[in-house]
């Protein structure tokens, strides 16, 4: 039981440092806001940019993980989804291995549709996917404990927990991008922007993968 | 694919000015009689160095009569935007069209001494998939690297509108027409765009008949050339405004937007005012309102002349039209750069307020029934053409060809390329830099000046300068 309680904090840091994670990656937008601040020489477009960013990244984790909330609810299937879906990841960073354009589609978004751009760049780079391993470990419960829960209890726990990890992943990406915003917008300068920016592709790619085999490994061997 | 972002990127026109100045020119080559292939010369522009102003390196393609214009980068600064998706793109390829075979070269130029050709595209392939001849103009841009192209379908270029097509630019694989609604815009020439802005300028040159086999002076009198700027929606790729200067204003050529990415500005060009010859400069901007609005800002008088020392095709008006053919903004936006093909002038305007803009230096180079010769006491055939300004606003470069039929109108019997550098002073002013002086081999005329790492005239940025 205590392994359990350490195991799901564990979880719900993952969820919070893959929010960091994407949050500090300039190419998930937080230059855009310190661009929003400059063009329109106001402190209050910093914020409200990232506020479009984190309404289209929350929206295409939830996308994502609904479907997986509502199909959890058939338990005796739940290794085998949880197994399935650790192979999507994994299928999903090996396609982003082997195919390292980037989405021509992203480039007809107008540049004011924050929210928009940010869900579909979400949406392209599988971020949502990197949390359905995660999630799924953090719903997952006893086999014994199921019996005497009503499936509709479950399905709602669940949903909640979808929505309650969404918000946690995208509070930390925006407070982690809004950081590094401010500070740039602040104080570093432009300059920032290209010395720090790295090309994460790969490990990214490999995250998704290694995201991927923990979310079978922990569907089969439960945890 | 870089793992950082390239050096040669910056976030704003002031993060870009202040950058290491430019190492190497790329200047195209072209033969006007067709009997030898074009190329780009690799020219040395390094302080200092012993080969300083030489041509140290070409690459001369294996066709003929492909008569090389304009080209332009793969990648530039804009880049750094994450709407672009594309932070790691190298500043690596020189897109280099042929205007007159509709064949397109990638030169790979990432060690300008080894510049190679990475990659052509054949005239049919061109033709099929997108419909359009006579590629031009190349920025790189949403979705792709955009060419605008002066013909349409079918033999002489007639057979539907000209317009831009997109290439991939990782590939080079042709994608096809940007157009979605190109509204009344029927023939094409120059564009740019506020990326952020999301707007792109679009401008008209003439159909190819009206400037292949020269200059038609039937339809230059009678109106008959381009004499409209057209706004666009850029990534909704629709035409949502024509502003027609007036039909006495032919020929509305380079289009040269604020670099500035929070200004809603820009200039154009046109060649000749029908009416009294001048040149003329449209500033173009957006109001409260959201709608386009232009006025022309600076106008350059003919200069009257006896007629038995001009070209059969001016003797009539004796005198010399300014022929406002290439502008150029510097990267702060401050100064406007023009370059008079007729009168043999390079004029500099303070265009700091951009509806009231100043002359601030001026020098006479070449130029029709005139000749002025360089400081260095050698030629310089034709007159001044396109200009481009190194990243710092401190040097300007300038070839002397305009056009292969052009140049034997306006000049006949002159052959030559010649490209020369004028320094800028503290507070503006242009002085002809004694000791650079490149004179292109025989048979050859050039056009295009592009700069190692970026120039005035390629990059776009996405953050304003602070």
């Amino acid at each position: 039981m205590a392994d359990e309680v350490i195991s799901i904090t564990a979880l719900w840091w993952a969820v919070i440092f893959s929010g960091v994670y994407h949050g500090v990656n300039p190419g998930m937008g937080w230059p855009l806001a310190v661009s929003a601040a400059l063009m329109e020489r106001k402190n209050t477009s910093l914020a409200r940019a990232l506020a479009m960013l984190a309404a289209g990244h929350f929206l295409a984790m939830v996308a994502i993980l609904l479907p997986f909330s509502i199909m959890i609810f058939l338990v005796d299937w739940e290794t085998e989804i949880r197994i399935g879906a650790g192979i999507l990841v994994i299928v999903m960073g090996i396609y982003l291995l082997l195919n390292q354009r980037h989405p021509k589609i992203l480039g007809r978004i107008h540049p004011a549709r924050l929210a928009l751009w940010s869900f579909l760049a979400a949406m392209a780079h599988g971020a949502g996917l990197m949390l359905v391993p995660i999630y799924l470990g953090i719903c997952s419960i006893d086999p014994e404990d199921t019996g005497h829960l009503a499936t509709q209890i479950l399905m709602s726990n669940n949903i909640s927990t979808a929505f309650t990890v969404a918000a946690a992943h995208t509070a930390s990406m925006t407070l982690a991008g809004g950081i590094v915003a401010v500070l740039v917008h602040a104080w570093l300068g432009l300059t920032f922007i290209s010395k720090t920016w790295f090309n994460l592709d790969i490990i990214w790619a490999l995250s998704l993968v290694l995201v991927g085999c923990f979310g079978i490994y922990s569907g089969y061997y439960g945890h | 694919m870089n793992l950082r972002p390239d050096p040669t990127f910056h976030a704003s026109p002031k993060l870009a000015m202040e950058a290491p100045a430019e190492n190497y020119a790329f200047t195209v080559m072209f033969s006007r009689d067709q009997s030898q292939p074009d190329g780009i010369a690799v020219i040395d522009l390094k302080k200092g160095s012993d080969t300083y102003g030489q041509v140290v390196h070409k690459v001369i393609v294996p066709n003929k009569g492909d008569e090389f214009h304009h080209f332009g980068w793969n990648a530039c600064s804009s880049s750094l935007s994450p709407l672009t998706g594309h932070a790691f793109l190298e500043r690596r390829y020189l897109i280099v069209p042929g205007i007159r075979s509709s064949r397109i070269y990638v030169i790979d130029v990432k060690d300008p001494l080894k510049a190679h050709i990475h990659k052509t595209i054949e005239p049919e392939e061109v033709f099929s998939k997108t419909g359009y001849s006579r590629p031009h103009t190349i920025h790189c841009g949403p979705e792709g690297i955009y060419v605008s192209c002066l013909g349409g379908g079918g033999e002489d270029g007639t057979d539907g509108p000209p317009g831009i097509f997109i290439m991939d630019c990782e590939t080079f694989d042709i994608i096809g027409q940007y157009e979605m609604d190109r509204g009344k815009q029927d023939k094409h020439y120059d564009f740019w765009w506020n990326l952020p802005q999301n707007y792109m300028v679009s401008s008209e040159w003439g159909l190819p008949p009206q400037f292949e086999n020269g200059v038609v002076p039937e339809d230059l009198l009678s109106n008959k050339y381009g004499h409209s700027i057209h706004f666009w929606d850029l990534r909704a790729r629709k035409n949502i405004q024509t502003i027609d200067f007036g039909e006495n204003y032919q020929m509305a050529l380079e289009i040269r937007p604020a670099h500035d990415p929070t200004k809603s500005y820009g200039f154009c060009g046109v060649v000749v005012d029908t009416t009294n010859l001048q040149g003329a400069i449209f500033t173009w901007w957006r109001d409260d309102d959201g709608v386009w609005q232009s006025k022309k800002t600076i106008t350059i008088d003919p200069r009257p002349e006896d007629p038995a020392n001009l070209p059969p095709l001016l003797q009539g008006f004796a005198a010399v039209p300014p022929l406002i053919t290439d502008i150029d903004l510097s990267l702060d936006d401050k100064y406007l750069y023009v370059a008079c093909f007729g009168l043999g002038e390079m004029h500099q305007y303070d265009v700091s307020d951009p509806m009231n803009p100043v002359l601030a230096g001026k020098v006479e180079l070449g130029g029709i029934a005139k000749g002025k010769k360089h400081p260095n006491g050698k030629d310089f055939v034709y007159g001044p053409q396109m200009v481009e300004i190194s990243r710092d606003g401190k040097r300007v470069y300038w070839t002397n060809s305009l056009y292969s039929t052009w140049d034997d109108q306006f000049y006949p019997g002159e052959e030559g390329g010649q490209m020369v550098m004028a320094d800028v002073g503290e507070n503006g002013g242009l002085t002809l830099n004694k000791d650079f002086y490149v004179n292109f081999p025989k048979g050859l005329r050039t056009h295009q000046i592009r700069l190692e790492g970026g120039d005035c005239s390629t990059d776009a940025f996405c953050y304003p300068s602070v």
